[in-house]
């Protein structure tokens, strides 16, 4: 018997993983979440190649609660790693199980039949199917099933159109914002007008008197109206917002001084990796900035929950059902359960898909309100939607950080050893990974206590601020040291990529200056450290690509950004060409992927595309914005995103995947390519910007006095 | 009561004459097609068609729409442009995407044969996070070369 993948010994069920539909059709259950990335149809393409039918039969059940596989949190490029490792497993079970079943049926071994879309066929010409034959038995997978060779697969590897996109593109109702339950009314939240502000009184009659307003909630520093119609709350709702009165104090550090703060602060140090000895000094450093940024998806977060069972206000608890696009329905269940004080068995989440999401966003914050204001009124699915300036100001952010790297040359400019230091908070205030209620409106309540600083996965698992802070490069000696700061000013949490957007932009911009002073080629200077030959090839596939080395005209610069995502993910080298006038401009990314076996090229490019577009709005423009008091960057004119005429030309090269595992791809490009824009900044004004944005008043900024 | 037109359907709505088009079509109409992205007029994503033009229906009160033809994502399911989006596997997470077939519904009325540049900018009202842009652009310019 082998291993069982990890999920799948969490979740042996068979009918956890899928069930035959009397239809004809196989219902899947992944726990996996589409959050955009189109993770549906991945899982919807691995179940179809292992079970042998074609895969229109394939019907993806959203994940729920007690139904669906406990698979955690979809998250960090990890569903094809792992996710379809485990469903694969299953599928290939169940196929086992009903090819033992025909060929007792037919009394001819098994290894004689073949299956063709679920119809199960002996040689002599008898035919059953997966649905004729009696339903498979309550069972526990256990792994002793042969998966099929990735030379038979005719559905992984092809670029199947993504299952969810025609509702989605047609405007049928789909995402969690358009749910409408019978008798569902609207809550709106009135949140503090700053960080830590104390709700001293405000006139509940200016919201009641409102026709269509059910009720106000109040718990502490929490405020809230619900009314029969989303317009009405929010009308009320800017009622209650002009009433209440507030204490305030300044909460933040100074903004001016950002980098001081995070230098400064609190903070417990660990150093996370080492090979060899370190220099006593070191005679090359650079320090880097890298700002909070928001995940300011497009719609913002949104949740429906009901409270059913309960005969009255403050009687014993009921069932809560939620609707939610959290990334992780269990742990989301684990929390809400805490925050409510009610046994997780009589919580029920169903995942609903949500605009893109792209890392810990405001979705379980907002399943926290609408659970909440469903207890006020009982028996009522209540909406939550947040408003924009909830969604840019209150969402947990990607944390701001700083990262000082400093290197130790021979003769040729080589590295021999290198030393990457960070100071900023942690990845990781998800439910379930701080001890804390990781909810926003838990710690607004009366009696609630603010969400712990952000804490650091391990290495092992990827680390948060430590991702990518290890050399991709065969450096002979290096250190890693990681200061996680002991206190958050404003909450921070995974965003794409987590701590590897700024070590990765560190490393690599360093790497070029270094590479300058010695007088050497940024791409021959990578590919002399790089022995792996996965990361040689992109490396050198994206450098061909885009042409380095022919001459740029006028203000224009290239450069050159990688890294192997995590370490051990996939493998992503970007070319970035801009122009440098009045600001920065990408005009063009050239980028190499290997991510060892595609299940979906296109989904996969498609993926990588749009992270490095993303990037490169981080990288030019991005920077939540704030005062001593709270974020002021709550609207798109104060916090701007690239728009279309300014999204740089992409293109995406998935180099073969040679037999190799597949890596996830979601994040890869977020590092490299923010490296690159830096690299070709230099290249085209002779300018290092070390601090991130490259906005026209941080490049002015790094231009010799 | 108020009439407004949608979809080429004339439909009676119960609302305060102040309310957002936005929420009288998501709401009391049931075409969820329209997406709430900020209701600031800075994003894009709740674009009607109102006598041709698009506009934001998070800032036209109801009162305003009286009388106008109003199209949404939904009566433009048949545009070419729909298709083209799918078959360029043009978005990630979508939700910007009804917005998007708006927006350049009306772009190509005005302009049957734009240029990439005249797209990009004829899209620059429409936020997009996912960096679905350049598919987005393209089949644009796919859906222009069909109806030509
Ligand atoms: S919701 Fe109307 S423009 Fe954003
Ligand atoms: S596809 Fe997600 S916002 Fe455009």
């Amino acid at each position: 018997m082998t291993d069982l993948p990890p999920l799948l010994a969490a979740n042996p069920r068979l009918s956890a993983w899928l069930r035959f539909l009397p239809d004809g059709a196989v219902g899947v259950h992944t726990g996996r979440v589409e959050l955009g990335q189109g993770v549906i149809t991945v899982m919807a393409q691995v179940a179809a190649e292992e079970l042998d039918v074609d895969p229109p039969r394939i019907r993806m059940t959203p994940a729920t609660t007690g139904f669906s596989p406990d698979e955690g949190y979809t998250a960090g490029s990890m569903s094809v790693q792992y996710g379809a490792a485990a469903l694969r497993v299953a599928c290939a079970e169940a196929r086992g199980l009903y090819l033992d079943a025909a060929a007792r049926e037919f009394g001819v071994d098994a290894a004689r039949l073949t299956v063709s879309d679920g119809e199960i066929r002996a040689p002599d010409g008898r035919t059953t199917s997966y649905w004729e034959l009696p339903e498979l038995p309550e069972t526990d997978v256990t792994g002793t099933y042969p998966l099929k060779s990735p030379s038979q697969y005719r559905i992984v590897g092809t670029s199947a159109p993504r299952l969810d996109l025609p509702d989605k593109v047609t405007g049928r109702p789909r995402y969690v914002h358009d749910l409408a339950l019978p008798g569902q009314c609207y809550g709106q939240v009135v949140r503090p007008p700053s960080r830590g502000a104390r709700l001293a009184c405000f006139d509940e009659n200016l919201a009641t008197s409102v026709a269509g307003v059910v009720t106000v909630v109040r718990d502490g520093d929490f405020l809230a109206v619900i009314a029969e119609r989303i317009e009405t709350a929010l009308h009320a709702a800017a009622l209650l917002r002009e009433s209440a009165e507030w204490e305030e104090h300044p909460a933040l550090p100074d903004p001016e001084d950002l980098p001081g703060y995070l230098l400064s602060a609190p903070a417990e140090t660990t150093v996370l990796a080492s090979r060899g000895s370190a220099p006593a000094a070191f005679s090359h450093e650079a320090v880097y900035h890298r700002p909070y940024l928001a995940h300011a998806s497009i719609g913002p977060s949104s949740a429906t929950a009901v409270l059913t069972g309960q005969t009255a206000p403050g009687a014993e608890p009921g069932r809560l059902r939620v609707w939610s696009h959290s990334q992780g329905i269990y742990p989301l269940r684990a929390e809400l359960a805490r925050a409510l004080g009610l046994d997780p068995e009589n919580v029920t989440v169903t995942h609903s898909e949500g605009a893109g999401c792209y890392g810990h966003n405001g979705a379980d914050d907002a399943a926290m309100d609408a659970a909440l204001l469903a207890r006020a009124v009982p028996g009522r699915p209540v909406q939550v939607t947040w408003s924009r300036e909830e969604e840019l100001g209150w969402a947990p952010f990607g944390t701001a950080g700083v990262a000082r790297v400093a290197a130790e040359t021979d003769e040729a400019g080589s590295v021999r050893a290198w030393h990457h230091e960070i100071w900023s908070n942690g990845h990781a205030t998800r439910p379930g990974s701080v001890a804390s209620v990781a909810l926003l409106t838990a710690s607004h309540r009366e009696g609630g206590s603010p969400i712990d600083p952000a804490w650091e996965p391990p290495l092992a698992l990827g680390g948060g601020s430590g991702r990518n802070a290890v050399p991709s490069y065969d450096f002979p000696s290096y250190e890693v040291v990681n200061h996680r700061l002991l206190e958050m000013p404003l909450r921070a949490s995974s965003l794409r990529s987590l701590g590897a957007f700024l070590n990765v932009f560190a490393a690599e911009s360093f790497l070029d200056e270094l590479a300058e002073k010695a007088g050497r080629d940024p791409v021959e200077y990578r590919l002399s450290a790089l022995g792996d030959p996965r990361a040689r090839a992109v490396v050198s596939s994206a450098a061909s690509r885009a042409g380095w080395g022919t001459p740029l005209t006028g203000s224009a610069g290239r450069g050159i950004g990688y890294a192997r995502y995590k370490n051990t993910s996939a493998y992503c080298a970007v070319v970035a060409e801009v122009e440098a006038v009045s600001e920065i401009r990408v005009r063009r990314l050239t980028i190499a992927v290997d991510a060892g076996m595609v299940v979906n090229p296109d989904g996969a490019a498609n993926q990588v595309e749009g992270g490095a577009v993303q990037a490169t709005s981080w990288a030019c423009k991005e920077q939540v914005r704030f005062d001593r008091y709270g974020v002021t960057s709550d609207t798109w004119e104060t916090y701007p995103i690239l728009r279309f005429s300014e999204v740089p030309a992409v293109d995406v090269e998935l180099l073969p995947g040679d037999g190799n595992p597949s890596l996830g791809v979601g994040e890869c490009a977020q590092g490299p390519v923010a490296a690159a824009i830096g690299n070709a900044i230099c290249d085209a004004l002779s300018v290092r910007v070390r601090t991130l944005p490259f906005s026209p008043e941080n490049v002015a900024a790094a231009l010799p006095d | 009561m108020n009439t407004v037109r949608v979809n080429g359907e004339l439909e009676e709505v119960q609302a305060e004459p102040g309310t957002p088009l936005l929420y009288v079509l998501r709401d009391h109409l049931d075409l969820k097609g329209t997406r709430f992205g900020c209701g600031l007029s800075l994003c894009g994503s709740c674009m009607v068609l109102v006598d041709g033009q698009a506009v934001y229906s998070c800032d036209i009160p109801l009162w305003s729409a009286e009388g106008k033809d109003i199209t949404t994502v939904e009566g433009l399911r048949d545009h070419p442009v729909t298709g083209a989006l799918i078959s360029e596997q043009a978005a990630q997470c979508g939700y910007c995407v009804s917005g998007i077939v708006v927006a350049a519904a009306e772009l190509l009325r005005r302009n049957p044969d734009p240029t990439e540049a005249e797209v990009r900018e004829g899209l620059d009202r429409n936020l997009c996070r996912c960096g679905s842009h350049n598919r987005i652009v393209r089949a644009v310019l796919a859906a222009a070369r069909e109806l030509r």
